[in-house]
This record gives structure tokens, C-alpha cells and sequence, in this order.
């Protein structure tokens, strides 16, 4: 069971409602896609078992083999090589390189061989019971989605274990990267402007992709609810209302798991939990649908 | 011109709040939303009037021709982005198709057919919008959802901006979260950036890391608070960060449930009577001193 | 010898484009035969690599000086590699500065900003 947490507004609680409900599940893993600006390994502080660099490929040439003649240039559509024919050098620019392999596999030279670039790395851990992923960017580059695809690709032991996966915010494509293979969306909500705004752009995202959703309402204050008004005009299901609560924006603020710290979070949470279980489990039998 | 954009590298920490409340008080007449992926500027400057649309091309997509498509399976084999799908039908027959939301137009598809059944066609990838009347320049876009590309978007963004209000004296970027691609097109050729903390162990972090970010384009940085009676301990620790590291801390705006109704009202939180309120216009008069500043110092 | 200038338009009379990579013409002036040629710039509406492409086309044509406001990194790396001198325009107006170089009164562009990695740039 794959679940994933999204929200399309940053700040609106995707890390607070993901690492709760894999505190409350005890035996979970929580996977943080959200590899500009992970958050959850701070809460969880997970022993780190082990440490993976994530690369992508990108070509090395061999001057001396190659003759100038630019099928490689021609055929980039990233521009990012460059050829001084007199002076027999071609040159590479790997931040522009996308690691499409097409020059590699053009060069009728074989002067072109791929070699590794880091960009990231994965980091897996343990918290109590949480198996706990980390994907993080390194600082300057552009795209986490390979880091995203492995932390996603990875075979890992579930054992039937829930999967919580924590989005990144937006509806780009690091956020599609981290919903492809999920079997439920989580969409949290704040009662504000802005965040019906971006909630109406990842509601439409999740029903692009055919995801069965529902929508957790956070940070609820009295009055009127913006994002519960949206809810039900569209007739989207609201499965759980966090109530906003200095106390638990204290915990949260200071890192720290409130289901871990007070049992009164630990009964909201596990609520929410058994009721996501429920719809999970509900939709794989009422429902067979499409393969994309 | 001179350009000040604001970041946060947490999402949710106040950037767009406070990119309109300084609008406001400064009266700038060019502003521009660089948070391409979800833009909210627009639902508090007001703009009254409908803009100039021009469509935005990113990347162009491959496409399969259906009928001339053997089934050799090569295109598959050699895309990296997994972006060629087999659809099923019926259990019969299974067409090849790309999926646009994964492919990047590299084109390696199109070279290895055999038989020229892939051709890479432009695609629309999101919208800009450009408001511009003789008080105000406003630029913004849209990103299309699932879309890749969009630094070269919140570039052109900020080209609209300059190209309709050259000769303003200054100009305003809301910026968007993360410290990927389009945090860093933001953050080409502008000379200010006013980095928006949230007091908590999340935004810290994130703070850090849009800091060094930031510092690597040799940008001139700035820091304030936002929310910070919400934990006074991790606010004593930015404030202890931004001295340590000789980053200009300029100032402090508390939690305000008033301000959240001003912005639910599509008003700016200087719009009305308000401790945030208050508190932000100290914020923009210290942050402005510090952009006109001569001596060109940078982080 | 051949020199590159950045332009607005095809036109002798127009002005020194501030960007190179991005430049919708270069403007390929031969100091021996006084021979003007206007190119296109197929980089102009590259979503990346602008400046990579627009160094490869001035390679590509034999020029030995790039007269330019501002140059990239990346573009800049390629130039270097063939030897051909980037020196910073004085003014918007091109003959200005042609005359300028020829007179030897052009300083080289020592100031090379950083590339805008396929997120364009101006």
C-alpha cells in the first residue's frame, strides 16, 4: 500500500500528516521525495544504515579518436556539446547535459563514452520500527528526479508494511515523478487563499492520473473553511480535520513527532490512519481499472 | 532597475504575504510571480483587468505515428525518461506512445526508428500572463501541469517584466520553494535577495540550504523572520545563524490570525490595522535601504 | 580577419545586442575586405545551451574576435578553446565599436558571468 502525501501549497502539513501516520502505523516506511528540501529524517533522526550516491551518466571523449564530425553537435538538443574541428577537441558541458545517451550511441567514432556524475544521494534508516528514506539534491543542480526514481524503484521489503511517500510541493514534474506508482493521494489542505488555490492544481494532477484521493484538512480554524468550501463543491471526500493547535505547531516546529510525544496526537493520528487503511483497502475491491 | 527577490526554501514560510505587502508600500510598478509551478500573487495585487496571454513552448515531444509504428521496441529500450508507453487494448492490439509528461525531447527515440515513425513537435508547456498598464507593470505565468522546463519559464517571466517597465526604479520577484531549476533562473541577475525564515527545524534547514544556494550565484543576501512568536527559541537561533555568518538579519513579523483574513480577502496584510502588518513595514524599509545601498556588498 | 558582433537587427545601423547567446543576429564583418554578413542565430530560441550554440556558430564561421557587452561562461569556454578573442563593446552603436577595434581601443571582456543552465537567460 503506497501512499502519497501532497498538497500543491508549500507548508500546509504533507511532512506533519506523512511522518505522523508512519509514527502511528509503527511498522511503515516513509520514503521523503521531496529532495530539494527533505524535512522528515528530523523528525524521525533515523540511525543511518546506509548511503547510496545517485549519479547520472553523461559522456567523456576521447580526443583522439574523434574526427570533427559534429553528428554529435548537430543531433544535441540541449546544446551541450561543442566542436573546435582544427584545434580536434570537443567539448562537453555536463550541467546542460539531460543524459539522453543519444550522442553516445550516434558517434560512428566510438569517441564517446558515458561516465558518472553525482548529483545526490539516498539515505536509508531506522526509527523504532520506520524505515525511514531520505533523498537528497546536492546543492546547484537542477533536476531530483533520478534521486526521486530510485527511492521509488527500489525493491524494498514492505513486507505489507504501508509506504507513506512525502511530495514535494507543486504539481511539476518531481511531484508526478512521486505520485506514478502510488495507490492512494493524501491531499492536505490549509484554510487559506492560496492554499485552495494550488489544492485545485494538485486535485486536478491526481485526477489526471486516475489516483483514487481524498483530502485532509489542516491547521482548521472557527469559521468559514476555504479549502472544506472547495471540497464540497467538487464533491471530494474529507477524511480527517487537524485542528490548528499552537501545541502540536510547538512539536512540529522543534521537530519532533507528535504522536511520539503526546498520546492525544497519537489518537488523532491513528484515526486518520485506520480510516486511509479503509479507503485504500476499499477502493482495491470495488474498483479495477486501467493499466496506464 | 533594481530587482529584489524573495525566497524561502521552505514552502508555506510567507513569501508571497510578504511580496505583496511590499508592493503595496512601495507602490512598485513592476512586479513579477516567479513561482511559475503554483503562482498566488495574483489573488492579492488586485489587477482588475484581463492580461496579454502568450502561450509558452518547452520542450518539444516526441509522438508516434501509430500506423507507421513496427513494434521493434527500440524507442523503448532507448529512452532514458521511461517515457514510451505500451497501451493495451482490448488484450490485442498494443500501441506505442510517448508520454508527455515524461519526455524531455531528446530525440534518441526519433534517431533509432527504423522507420521514421517518431517525429518531435512543439509543445505547450504553461502560459504567461502579462498585466501592463500605464501604473503597473505585473508578469506572471502559468506552468502546465507535470511539466519540466520551468526555469526557462520564470526566465521569460522576468524578461516580460523588464521589457514592459524598463525605466522603473525598482522591482519586485516573488519567488517559489525548493532551490531546484526554477529557484535558480529566479535568482540570475538579480541584486537582492530577501530570504523569508520560518522559526522551526524544517524551515531552518531549508533556510541553510537556500542560503548556500544563493550565495553560489554571489547574490547580495538578506534575512528575515516570518512567524516568529510561533517558537521564540528557533528565532534566537536564525537570528544567531544570520551574525555568525555576517548575513544581514533585517527584521521580525509575528504570527497574526488577522493577517490570515486580510489575505482570505484578497487583501495585502498592510490593508489593514494589523501587528504583521506593522511589523512588515519595518522589514521593507530596512530590506529597501540595504537594495539601494552603494557599496555593492554581497553574502 | 573576421570579427562577430552581437545585433538587433540586419541592419549596419542598428544596436549592439546585450546578450550574445540569445542575439537574433550576429554580424560577421571582414576588417580586410570591409564585407559585412548578417547571420541568424539559431541559439536565440534554444530553452538551453543558448550560449554554447551561439559560440559554435562564430567557430564555425572562421572568426577570430567576438566583440560583446556580456559573454557566459559556457560560451566562453568554447571561444577560448578556439582561440578567438572576446573584447567588450563600448557602446551600442556598431560602428563605433568596429572602428574602436581596429584602432586597438577595445579592452578584452574580462568579467564572464555564470552560465544560466538551460533555464534561458538575457
Amino acid at each position: 500500500m503506497r501512499i502519497a502525501v501532497l498538497s500543491g501549497k508549500g507548508g500546509t502539513g504533507k511532512t506533519l500528516v506523512s511522518v505522523n501516520l508512519a509514527a502511528a502505523a509503527h511498522k511503515a516506511v516513509y520514503i521523503d521525495c521531496d529532495v530539494e528540501e527533505p524535512n522528515g529524517h528530523l523528525f524521525f533522526k533515523p540511525a543511518v544504515i546506509q548511503e547510496e550516491e545517485i549519479a547520472i551518466k553523461i559522456p567523456a571523449v576521447d580526443n583522439t579518436r574523434c574526427n570533427g564530425c559534429r553528428q554529435c553537435v548537430d543531433f544535441c538538443k540541449f546544446n551541450a556539446l561543442a566542436s573546435i574541428k582544427n584545434q580536434n577537441k570537443l567539448i562537453i558541458f555536463e550541467e546542460v547535459c539531460h543524459s539522453c545517451g543519444g550522442c553516445i550511441m550516434l558517434c560512428p567514432e566510438k569517441a564517446l563514452t558515458e561516465k558518472e556524475k553525482v548529483i545526490g544521494k539516498i539515505q536509508k534508516g531506522m526509527s523504532d520500527a520506520v524505515t525511514v528514506y531520505t533523498g537528497i539534491l546536492n546543492i546547484g543542480e537542477a533536476s531530483g528526479i533520478p534521486i526521486i526514481k530510485q527511492l521509488l524503484d527500489d525493491h524494498k521489503d514492505t513486507s505489507g508494511m504501508p509506504v507513506f511517500i512525502d511530495c514535494p510541493p507543486g504539481s511539476a514534474c518531481i511531484v508526478m515523478e512521486s505520485i506514478k506508482d502510488a495507490d492512494y493521494c493524501i491531499l492536505v489542505a490549509e484554510p487559506t487563499l492560496f492554499g485552495v488555490h494550488n489544492l485545485n492544481m494538485v486535485y486536478e494532477l491526481v485526477k489526471l492520473f486516475g489516483k483514487q484521493f481524498s483530502v485532509v484538512l489542516n491547521k482548521c480554524l472557527d469559521g468559514e473553511n476555504p479549502a472544506e468550501k472547495f471540497c464540497i463543491e467538487k464533491n471530494i471526500k474529507i477524511i480527517g480535520r487537524i485542528p490548528f493547535d499552537t501545541e502540536l505547531g510547538i512539536i512540529n516546529s522543534n521537530a519532533e513527532i507528535a504522536v511520539r510525544k503526546n498520546p492525544k496526537y497519537g489518537d488523532i493520528f491513528s484515526s486518520l490512519l485506520e480510516t486511509v487503511v479503509r479507503e485504500v483497502q476499499h477502493k482495491h475491491e470495488t474498483t479495477s481499472h486501467s493499466q496506464r | 532597475m533594481k530587482q529584489l527577490l524573495i525566497l524561502s526554501g521552505k514552502g508555506g514560510t510567507g513569501k508571497t504575504t510578504i511580496a505583496s505587502a511590499f508592493i503595496k508600500l512601495s507602490g512598485a510598478r513592476a512586479y513579477a510571480d516567479c513561482d511559475v509551478d503554483a503562482p498566488n500573487l495574483h489573488l492579492v495585487t488586485g489587477q482588475g483587468f484581463t492580461p496579454k496571454k502568450t502561450d509558452y513552448y518547452g520542450l518539444p515531444k516526441a509522438e508516434i505515428n501509430a500506423e507507421r509504428c513496427i513494434k521493434c521496441n527500440q524507442c523503448r529500450q532507448k529512452c532514458r525518461f521511461s517515457a514510451i508507453l505500451i497501451e493495451k487494448k482490448h488484450l490485442v492490439e498494443k500501441n506505442y506512445q510517448v508520454d508527455p509528461f515524461a519526455c524531455e525531447g531528446c530525440g534518441v527515440c526519433e534517431a533509432v526508428c527504423p522507420v521514421g515513425a517518431i517525429a518531435l513537435k512543439p509543445a505547450v508547456a504553461g502560459e504567461l500572463m502579462l498585466y501592463s498598464n500605464e501604473k503597473k507593470v505585473f508578469s506572471t505565468a502559468q506552468l502546465k501541469m507535470g511539466s519540466g522546463t520551468s526555469g526557462m519559464l520564470v526566465t521569460e517571466v522576468k524578461k516580460q517584466m523588464k521589457s514592459a517597465a524598463a525605466d522603473t526604479e525598482l522591482a519586485i520577484i516573488d519567488g517559489s520553494p525548493g532551490i531546484g531549476c526554477p529557484v535558480i533562473a529566479s535568482l540570475s541577475g538579480v541584486d537582492m535577495v530577501l530570504i523569508v525564515a520560518e522559526p522551526s527545524v524544517s524551515g531552518i534547514s531549508d533556510m541553510e540550504r537556500i542560503i548556500k544556494t544563493a550565495t553560489k550565484f554571489g547574490t547580495k543576501i538578506a534575512v528575515c523572520i516570518n512567524k516568529y512568536n510561533t517558537n521564540i527559541e528557533n528565532t534566537e537561533k536564525i537570528e544567531e545563524f544570520c551574525a555568525k555568518q555576517g548575513l544581514p538579519f533585517i527584521g521580525k513579523i509575528p504570527f497574526d490570525a488577522e493577517a490570515v483574513k486580510a489575505i482570505n480577502n484578497g487583501q495585502t496584510i498592510v490593508d489593514i490595522e494589523c501587528p504583521s502588518g506593522t511589523a512588515v513595514t519595518a522589514v521593507y524599509h530596512k530590506t529597501i535601504a540595504l537594495l539601494f545601498e552603494e557599496d555593492g556588498r554581497s553574502a | 580577419m573576421k570579427i562577430a558582433v552581437p545585433v538587433d537587427e540586419k541592419d549596419l545601423k542598428s544596436k549592439v545586442c546585450v546578450s550574445f547567446g540569445r542575439t537574433p543576429y550576429f554580424l560577421i564583418y571582414n576588417t580586410e575586405t570591409k564585407e559585412s554578413v548578417f547571420l541568424e542565430n539559431s541559439a536565440a530560441a534554444s530553452t538551453g545551451g543558448a550560449g554554447i550554440k551561439a559560440a559554435q556558430t562564430i567557430v564555425d564561421n572562421g572568426v577570430s574576435a567576438l566583440l560583446t557587452p556580456r559573454c557566459g561562461e559556457n560560451a566562453a569556454d568554447v571561444l577560448k578553446a578556439a582561440d578567438i578573442k572576446i573584447y567588450k563593446t563600448k557602446s551600442v552603436a556598431i560602428n563605433d565599436n568596429i572602428e574602436a577595434f581596429i584602432d586597438g581601443k577595445l579592452p578584452l571582456l574580462d568579467e564572464i558571468h555564470a552560465g544560466f543552465h538551460g533555464r534561458g537567460g538575457n
